[in-house]
């Protein structure tokens, strides 16, 4: 089983409550790439049976016009989950996130329930993705595991409001209580060929602090963000468009590897660089984000 | 279903609507207040009747405050105060009755 | 009869007033008439005061009596205490019949509405009511027809005569004891007293009504002693907080910071945007944001606004004083900012005649190149409606709404796609108060539609990346989304007109009818 989804562009993942209609009636509008609906935090213990009605509906009714649908689901060691489950699936979610995911076996766990789900409601097998956020210092040391658990996971998140507190410190916006679990995760993750996406940043009035740490996550090698607001869509959009020079050698690479593959040659030059098939994944995917950035005008 | 006792559902925040539901006197009452009742109250009215089939409730007293709620905010409420009523938060038919 | 915007105006109402059919913004282009004039009591003697007691004693002066027609000006907006002053001792007085032309009603003049029950008020024109007065008419309380009409209509109907003001009231922040007025001072300052002069210079009676007496002379004055009959000093004509509120924060709403983006790059992108152009925008957090966004490119692009016109706030002021601007064109001020901004030398005071009358030489509006505008519905003939709620009351003013959409070379329009549940663009609007022909381009966070009449627009928008849409597409999103709205229902009585700039008839506005559910009607018939 390989969803083709798994591997997609995942620059912003945009946090909405599941039980606020303005919300989550038209978010598709900041052409975020994916929504997370939320069923966990933002929803009162008091009003998680009415957010599940409100979160069915939409995904059944809503036109999303191509954004992806996450949904955070309420954490294994409540009441809620496996209800959440059927109710997301039944919706016809594209993906579920695991909060609070310490081990591979958090998961597995999930993904029979999963399974099960997809069974009762006619759902085609594999249609559901996961991913796991990552909340603590455990769930850090163990991304690698959590990273392999799963055909269906396609990526780890890191969730720093409760990761910092785990480790006896605080989001300080320099991103120094973040770095060890950003060095880690992103590792573990292209280790085991999944996605990787960093945490919130909270404070809408500095956008300044904003960008500097999307530059910075960009930099590491992660593939996008976790937002709260809107505003901050453009941000990231722009520090993962890839710049000209980038696609123009992207598109080189591209097109030589695929003619010369027919020819049976393997190692060639571009540009004077030494290409082989190993540049071919990346050379795709800055093409594949120039075009969601709007900056691709070629034949690819 | 069989609606025993009182509930609500949903918010009077706007483009959401608050539902009270209460034992009914054998059949359906329906009470509507809304901003766009105008435009869209016979759809909404039509929203509600159709929920209340699907979950095969005929006798409720249906009270709602809608600011400008979608179809599928209206069906969650409906749904949302029934089910509650019914004290039911698992297992519930979605794909089924709800839908 | 059908009128060129596709309404059928009733005949009868055709001929209550006196009035034809709207033909086109410039169907009385050239049209040729004899201003009216007010009938003037001279003061000759040096002697007589003209300070009055009270408003009782001014009114008595003034020889009010049953059927007259009161003038008023809206500069202190929701602050404003004249109105409610004034007819209530008229109403003390037992007088009836009194016909309102105010420039504009809002909910602070609620209190007025037991003297609409009870016949103390027949009439009222004014540029829209909001609040208790709207739902009054709507529920057809008034006796007669209520006239919306625009700033610049409204200065049309004095000047020509149509409308005869027996006594105007004007409330001046500053006003000295022989009758010079300023908008600046006092307690309630207001900055500029733009639409009353019109009253000054055509109402038979002219009486001043201050909180601020100074000593003679108050000038430069804003509406000379020359008009003005009698002074009445009261302890506050208007609410200071109301009048003038602190400038609003930019907007962090998203989709108002998305549409104001789409806005700045349309003006930007059009032949009109280079050195020497002139603007005017409204005070919505979309166009406020779109002022400051527009701020920034000219200022990397050296491009520099020869003139504002407004309604002012904050962010075109910020312009002047960033000498981005040579000079700002006042009618009102919506922020303290503004009305500070009033004593700069180059922000001028016009009167609203100057502004948008259309029955003058030639108004300020005709030189506008953008005007950025809001509307409640835009139908998909680029109609749009401004006064009529989606509850079918009457709840929103035209102000320079028809004025500039007519005069400007640019007129886009910002609305959100849905107002809760109700969709901006819509096959065909409650009530048409500015004609698709005035309006350009809509702009709203689904997309973009050009008038199709504005084929030069489109072709300079052919390779910008925005998010363009036909006028019928946003609508058949919006019915997508929400549903096909169904039209309010309303009873056959006329309760008020919209008037066209130049007269004729926009449209009818009729009394509202309490809601049945379809299923309802049936069981009954």
């Amino acid at each position: 089983m390989m969803n083709a989804n798994k591997k997609r562009l995942r620059r912003t993942m945009m946090f909405l409550n599941a039980q606020k209609p303005s919300l989550i009636k038209d978010p598709y509008i900041y052409k975020p790439d994916s929504i997370m609906l939320d069923l966990e935090d933002a929803v009162a213990e008091n009003q998680k049976d009415a957010a599940r009605f409100s979160l069915y509906h939409a995904l059944q009714e809503i036109d999303y016009r191509g954004c992806e649908r996450v949904v955070r689901i309420n954490g294994l060691d409540s009441p809620y989950w496996k209800e959440d489950i059927r109710c997301s699936v039944a919706g016809g979610c594209d993906a579920i996130r695991i909060p609070k995911t310490e081990r591979a076996e958090d998961v597995k766990l999930v993904e029979a329930e999963v399974i099960a789900a997809e069974k009762e409601f006619n759902i085609p097998e594999g249609r559901t993705l996961i991913m796991a956020a990552i909340e603590s210092a455990r769930g850090v040391m163990r991304s690698l595991d959590i990273c392999e658990s799963s055909e269906r996971l396609f990526g780890i998140a890191l969730s720093g409001g409760d990761y910092t507190k785990d480790l006896q410190t605080h989001i300080t916006g320099t991103g120094l209580e973040l770095m060890g679990a950003r060095q880690n995760m992103i590792i573990a993750a292209r280790a085991a060929g999944v996605q990787c996406f960093d945490t919130v940043y909270t404070n809408l009035d500095d956008m300044e602090g904003f960008r500097k740490d999307v530059e910075t996550i960009h930099l590491m090698g992660f593939d996008g963000k976790s937002i709260i607001n809107p505003r901050q869509i453009s941000i990231v959009h722009e520090i993962f468009t890839p710049s000209q020079k980038d696609i123009i050698f992207a598109e080189k690479v591209v097109k030589e590897i695929d003619e010369k593959k027919a020819l049976g040659i393997g190692v060639f030059t571009v540009d004077g660089k030494m290409i082989d098939i190993a540049f071919y994944d990346g050379a795709k995917r800055t093409i594949d984000l120039a075009k969601a950035s709007g900056v691709y005008k070629g034949d690819l | 279903m069989e609606i025993t006792r009182p509930a609500v559902a949903g918010t009077l925040e706007s483009s959401d609507c608050q539902v009270t539901v209460e034992p009914g006197e054998g059949a359906v009452e329906f009470h509507l207040e809304s901003a766009v009742i105008n435009q869209f109250g016979n759809q909404i009215k039509k929203v509600v009747m159709e929920t209340l089939k699907n979950l095969e409730v005929d006798n409720v007293k249906l009270t709602m405050v809608d600011k400008g709620a979608l179809d599928c905010t209206i069906k969650a409420r409906v749904e949302g105060a029934i089910f509650r009523s019914a004290c039911q938060i698992e297992n519930l038919p979605w794909g089924g009755a709800i839908k | 009869m059908i009128n060129a915007v596709g309404r059928d105006i009733p005949e009868e109402i055709l001929q209550i007033t006196g009035k034809e059919v709207f033909q086109g913004n410039h169907y009385r282009d050239g049209y040729t008439y004899k201003k009216d004039g007010p009938m003037t009591k001279c003061v000759v003697n040096n002697t007589d005061s003209k300070l009055v007691e009270n408003i009782h004693e001014v009114l008595v002066k003034c020889g009010i009596k049953d059927g007259m027609t009161l003038g008023f000006h809206h500069h202190f907006r929701e602050g404003d205490y004249i109105v409610n002053m004034v007819m209530e001792e008229v109403h003390k007085m037992g007088i009836k019949d009194i016909t309102i032309c105010a420039s504009s009603l809002g909910k602070a003049h609620d209190p007025i509405v037991p003297y609409i029950e009870d016949g103390t008020i027949t009439n009222i024109q004014s540029s829209g009511v909001r609040g208790k007065i709207g739902q009054a008419i709507s529920e057809g309380k008034l006796k007669g027809l209520a006239i919306m009409r625009s700033h610049g209509g409204r200065v049309r109907a004095i000047e020509s005569g149509e409308t005869r003001i027996d006594i105007a009231f004007i409330g001046a922040p500053t006003c000295d004891d022989y009758g010079n007025c300023r908008g600046i001072g006092g307690k309630s300052d207001c900055g500029v007293l733009s639409y009353a002069m019109v009253d000054g210079d055509y109402a038979d009676k002219v009486v001043a009504i201050t909180d601020c007496l100074v000593p003679f002379p108050n000038f430069p004055a804003h509406i000379s002693m020359t008009k003005v009959d009698y002074v009445v000093v009261v302890d506050a004509i208007g609410d200071p907080k109301k009048i003038a509120t602190g400038a609003a924060k930019p907007t962090t709403d998203m989709r108002k910071l998305m549409m104001a983006d789409y806005c700045t790059q349309f003006v930007v992108n059009t032949p009109y945007f280079k050195d020497g152009f002139s603007y005017q925008t409204g005070v919505g957090g979309a166009s406020i944001a779109s002022t400051i966004s527009l701020a920034k490119i000219m200022k990397e692009r050296n491009i520099r606004m020869r003139f504002g016109v407004g309604g002012l706030t904050k962010p075109m002021c910020d312009l002047l004083i960033n000498g981005q601007v040579d000079c700002l064109l006042d009618t009102q001020d919506f922020d303290l900012a503004a009305v500070e901004s009033v004593k700069n030398l180059k922000h001028f005071r016009i009167s609203a005649g100057e502004y948008a009358d259309p029955f003058n030489k030639g108004a300020v509006v005709n030189k506008l190149d953008f005007v950025i505008l809001a509307a409640l519905e835009v139908d998909v003939n680029f109609n749009c409606n401004v006064v009529v709620g989606s509850d079918g009351v009457i709840t929103g003013a035209q102000g320079g709404h028809p004025d500039t959409a007519a005069g400007a070379k640019c007129t886009i329009v910002i609305a959100p796609l849905l107002q809760g549940r109700i969709p901006a663009i819509c096959s065909e609007v409650t009530t048409v108060t500015t004609p698709g022909e005035s309006i350009d381009v809509v702009i709203t966070d689904y997309g973009i539609a050009i008038n199709p009449k504005r084929q030069d627009l489109i072709e300079c928008m052919k390779d910008v990346d925005l998010p363009f849409k036909t006028i019928e597409e946003l609508r058949d999103i919006a019915y997508s989304i929400v549903g096909e709205p169904e039209k309010v229902q309303f009873t056959d009585k006329v309760v008020g007109i919209i008037e066209a700039r130049d007269g004729t008839i926009m449209d009818v506005v009729r009394q509202i009818k309490p809601f049945d559910f379809a299923d309802a009607e049936e069981t009954e018939a």
